[in-house]
């Protein structure tokens, strides 16, 4: 019984691990330009099938396709960021909604075409399917693989906002863009780089959570409340309250599935308003 | 961002002033009247003028009708008052599933049916205002969203009185006034939605040209000011906010007992998103924008599903795209100014 619960538990935090390492770039640049992205979830889902054919048509092992899905990412990214984002990142709260829906209406049939409107899987490598026995539990390898990952990815990520000169200009801008910029802070410039490192992190939560989370056309529209509700019960611009929101978000949602399934998304959208009412600047709002 | 760290907008300009880019210098706008001018006549009429020259696609012209109707609900408070809501369709389906329920359940009476489901979209955006006007921005797009996905989930969860996603399908209307059959060609039901379209556009035409109207705009222009000037912000967004949810409900009303049936997405997201893009093509804050643009993405929808049905979202989103980039007050900004142009005036205010 307790390690049934111990087992969900556990799933979950692995599920929670995901949704941070996709909504991460999103809280950042949600808290450096208040720019909102709804199509932050396409770069996911590109990402996972980005994944998927590289392993398809050209064998890369899985393993391998993970840094090169982030860099790919990254890049576009910054493509994408220079070509198309920055003309909005400025504009009303209406036009970006209207500008990022577009966008993952493109998205969502561009992968349509691309790939069909059914769910696309993967075979995973041998080492990381299977159970280990531990301490009297049986733990998924690909869960405890990812858990491993984004506690990783979180230490550097950590490294890089505190322990840098990048950094401490991000925080500066995240903080006040306009004393930032007034101290000399190239403000624009540090957006385009958290902009393509965000895409990055995205794409590479969707290439790992294709045995998670799924992978379809809809991925987009599917997670977005998900990521949505990452970046605002966390805090825009907060890296630690991101991680904190996601693996509660994962947890509640897998715990609340099992337990209680009748109840289904109800209870995160439930959730989600309360949370929203209780604490109207996320959990960790960094102070302004 | 607080109003603070914008920068003074230039009066009549919608938008803070993009850095390094000129402003667009207008006069001050003039106060709107409210007057009634020979365009608004003509605009009006164009639905009669759709009955008597496609007899053959009223099924479409009423979808437009009411679909406008919702748009022109969004634009009250989206257009008017700034609050960019991503669960309007909340209040459209609540309307629908009341009228649908109701005369499904053996009150098939079409005007109580549409009040009563006016009603209770009011009383509940009512309450719901409250969450809605605590926020800033972006909670305020989070809360709404969030409220939509419950009542989504709500009538999804409820399939014993909703039919669930098999939709609710036994709605039986009696004759509209005890004398008017709804006819399979819909020309009672182009009729009716014609009426109760026209009569919600005037009360909402006067009341966004009333003092009311106009603390409405002054809030979406800089909500922190208002208190200085003695105006009740909370309270005008939630009488705004309750009038729009009522008028959704209204909207979903129609759609229940025209097409004597309510499905699950009366309540979904893409309603709630494909009403914004709606007002994005014809234009927030200029009333007809919401129906014009509600026709220009019907049509282009049909249009662009009967040309490639797989990929017509890839089309609208370029649109969409395009419209943000480039034409940000839709069709009816384009009008307006190109009639600024003709009357040789550039940007004069009418």
């Amino acid at each position: 019984m307790i390690a049934a619960f111990i087992s969900v538990l556990f799933d979950g935090v692995a599920y929670g691990s995901l949704l941070f390492v996709i909504s991460v770039g999103m809280s950042v640049t949600m808290g450096l330009m208040n720019f909102v992205n709804l199509a932050h979830g396409a770069f996911a889902m590109f990402g996972g099938y980005l994944a998927v054919w590289l392993m398809t048509h050209w064998g890369v092992p899985f393993v391998a396709t993970l840094p090169a899905v982030t860099l790919v990412f990254g890049g576009v990214g910054a493509v994408l960021e220079w070509l198309l984002y920055r003309r909005v990142s400025r504009t009303r709260h209406l036009d970006q909604v209207l500008f990022t829906i577009g966008l993952a209406f493109i998205a969502t049939a561009l992968a349509t075409r691309g790939w069909g409107p059914s769910q696309v899987g993967i075979r995973l490598p041998a080492v990381l399917t299977g159970q280990v026995h531990a301490l009297g539990l049986d733990l998924g390898v690909y869960r405890l693989f990812l858990i491993g990952i984004v506690i990783a990815i979180t230490l550097v990520l950590h490294l890089l906002v505190g322990h840098t000169r990048f950094g401490a200009q991000l925080r500066a801008a995240v903080d006040n863009r306009d004393a930032a910029a007034g101290l000399g802070i190239p403000v624009d410039h540090v957006f385009s780089v958290s902009f393509a490192l965000g895409s990055g992190l995205a794409a590479l939560g969707g290439a790992l959570g294709i045995d998670v989370l799924g992978l379809d056309p809809n991925f987009a529209f599917k997670y977005m409340v998900y990521f949505l509700l990452v970046v605002v019960v966390g805090g825009e611009g907060s890296i630690l309250g991101s991680a904190v929101a996601a693996v509660a978000l994962g947890v509640f949602d897998v715990v609340g599935k099992y337990y209680i399934p009748g109840v289904g998304a109800f209870l995160i959208y439930a959730l989600m308003v309360v949370l929203l009412l209780v604490f109207p600047g996320g959990l960790f709002r960094r102070r302004r | 961002m607080t109003d603070a760290e914008r920068s003074p907008p230039a009066p009549g300009t919608a938008t803070p002033p993009v850095p390094g880019v000129a402003a667009v210098v207008r006069p001050p706008p003039v106060l709107p009247d409210g007057r009634w001018r020979v365009p608004d006549s003509v605009l009006v009429l164009v639905p009669v003028a759709w009955f008597f020259a496609f007899p053959d696609h009223l099924l479409l012209g009423s979808q437009v009708i009411i679909t406008g109707l919702f748009a022109l609900s969004v634009d009250l408070i989206l257009g008017y008052a700034g609050i960019v809501s991503l669960g309007h369709a909340a209040f459209f389906g609540l309307g629908a599933y009341t009228a649908g329920l109701l005369a499904a359940h053996g009150w098939g009476e079409p005007l109580t049916g549409l009040a009563c489901a006016g009603l209770i979209a009011a009383v509940v955006g009512y309450a719901t205002s409250f969450l809605v006007v605590r926020g800033k921005d972006l909670s305020q797009l989070m809360i709404t969203l969030g409220v939509g996905l419950l009542f989504y989930e709500a009538a999804n969860k409820a399939a014993s009185v909703t039919g669930g996603v098999d939709g609710l399908s036994d709605v039986t209307m009696w004759r509209l006034g005890g004398v008017l059959r709804f006819d399979l060609a819909g020309r009672t039901a182009f009729w009716y939605s014609f009426a109760l379209a026209l009569a919600a556009f005037l009360v909402v035409k006067r009341l966004v040209d009333s003092p009311f109207g106009l603390s409405l705009r002054a809030i979406r222009e800089g909500a922190r000011r208002m208190p200085a000037l003695g105006a009740p912000v909370s309270r005008r967004l939630i009488a705004v906010f309750t009038v729009s949810a009522g008028l959704a409900g209204i909207a979903g009303g129609l759609l229940a007992q025209t097409t004597q049936f309510v499905g699950l997405e009366a309540l979904g997201f893409q309603r709630s998103a494909s009403v914004l893009i709606m007002l994005a093509l014809g234009g927030p804050g200029r009333l007809y924008g919401a129906f014009v643009g509600t026709a220009l993405f019907m049509v282009m929808q049909d249009q662009l599903a009967r040309w490639d049905p797989a990929y017509w979202e890839f089309w609208i989103g370029v649109v969409l795209v395009v419209v943000v980039l480039f034409a940000r007050d839709g069709v009816m900004g384009g009008v307006e100014a190109l009639r600024d142009r003709l009357a040789g005036r550039s940007g004069r205010p009418r």
